[in-house]
């Protein structure tokens, strides 16, 4: 099952670039077409973050993961490269599962 | 392509080549993450290799690592795959390809490609900037997937190393560019409650759909007249 999804969603994700480049450009001409594209990204990875981040199974939690995004907002403020940003947020919550094991 | 100077040409492929390995270098977090949320080292290579979207990808291994089933990731990592058929939209007439080349180029249609090809002021340093980062980042993301996956497998319990961190972390990465409009930090904001909200009634992997209708709900009832600020694409 999940070789099927990645195979699936692997030529899909090609098949839309090839359909980006082959469509006539007025597609994107339609306001509409546009809002939505654009914003698309922005719910599904906020959506990705809270999902992440906060849950566990069914539940909503808090642990170490929220410490973990609370430093990448500080490193991204800072305008580090993304993997610094990465390395920051695991980094913040391995440790604080080191000094309180259960988090 | 023989109009475009050769001083031109070389400061392109150098910045290009700068972005190719600065992107490359990341396929590391990834391979990384995804073996941690249960894919095995050939899925994570297979991921990289055939679906080649950062974001796509970790989302469908995000999906993956919060229980969800397959078919959630795939469809969560398609929605974010529109993106590039906006890039291919512009970036067609600009590169001009024909025939062959568009199919096989077609592949090189991500973020950074479309980042340092769109903006050039001829067809052929548009098409030395789309060449030179596509298959940069292609050979150096597929490379680093590989080093970043087999490290993780050696590494034991991904938890004690805060890797489900690193999931969040990437992720507002991600986004973080796009919050400069502050019409897109509202729906952020909605997205991320409206998926916290589905949580405790839905299983893994359907919140985040729930959360791409938002998108399209507030894309409909946006008025056309708010246009938006140009923003970089990642």
């Amino acid at each position: 099952m999940t070789w099927w999804a990645i195979i699936g969603a692997g030529i899909g994700c090609y098949l839309l670039k090839l359909a980006g480049l082959s469509l006539p450009a007025r597609v994107l001409e339609h306001p509409l077409v546009e809002r939505v594209a654009d914003l698309i990204p922005v719910a599904l990875l906020a959506a990705l973050v809270a999902v992440q981040v906060f849950t566990n199974g069914t539940a909503l939690t808090i642990d170490a993961r929220a410490a973990g995004l609370a430093a990448a907002v500080v490193a991204l403020a800072l305008r580090a490269p993304f993997l610094v940003v990465v390395f920051v947020a695991a980094a913040t919550a391995g440790l604080l599962r080191l000094a309180f094991p259960g988090w | 392509m023989s109009t475009l100077a050769s001083t031109e040409r070389r400061a392109i492929i150098r910045d290009s080549l700068g972005v190719g390995i600065a992107t490359g270098l990341y396929g590391t977090s990834f391979g990384a993450i995804s073996v941690a949320a249960g894919l095995s080292v050939v899925q994570t290579c297979v991921l990289s290799l055939v679906m080649f979207t950062g974001a796509s990808q970790f989302a469908f291994v995000g999906v993956a690592a919060s229980g969800g089933a397959p078919l959630s990731g795939a469809l969560t990592a398609l929605m974010l795959g529109t993106r590039n058929t906006l890039y291919g939209l512009k970036l067609g007439p600009t590169l001009g390809f024909r025939g062959w080349r568009r199919p096989t180029t077609a592949h090189l249609v991500i973020d950074e490609s479309t980042a340092m090809s769109v903006t050039r002021d001829s067809g052929a340093a548009a098409r030395v900037g789309f060449l030179t980062t596509g298959l940069s980042v292609f050979a150096l993301w597929n490379l680093f997937t590989l080093i970043g996956a087999v490290a993780g497998n050696q590494l034991g319990d991904p938890r004690r190393y805060g890797l489900d961190a690193a999931v969040g972390g990437a992720f507002l990465a991600l986004l973080w560019p796009r919050l400069a409009n502050p019409r897109n930090r509202i729906i952020a904001l909605c997205a991320a409650a409206v998926a916290l909200g589905v949580v405790p009634i839905t299983t893994a992997g359907v919140p985040v759909l729930v959360a791409g209708g938002v998108a399209l709900l507030a894309g409909l009832l946006t008025p056309p007249a708010t246009k938006t600020t140009e923003q970089s694409p990642r």
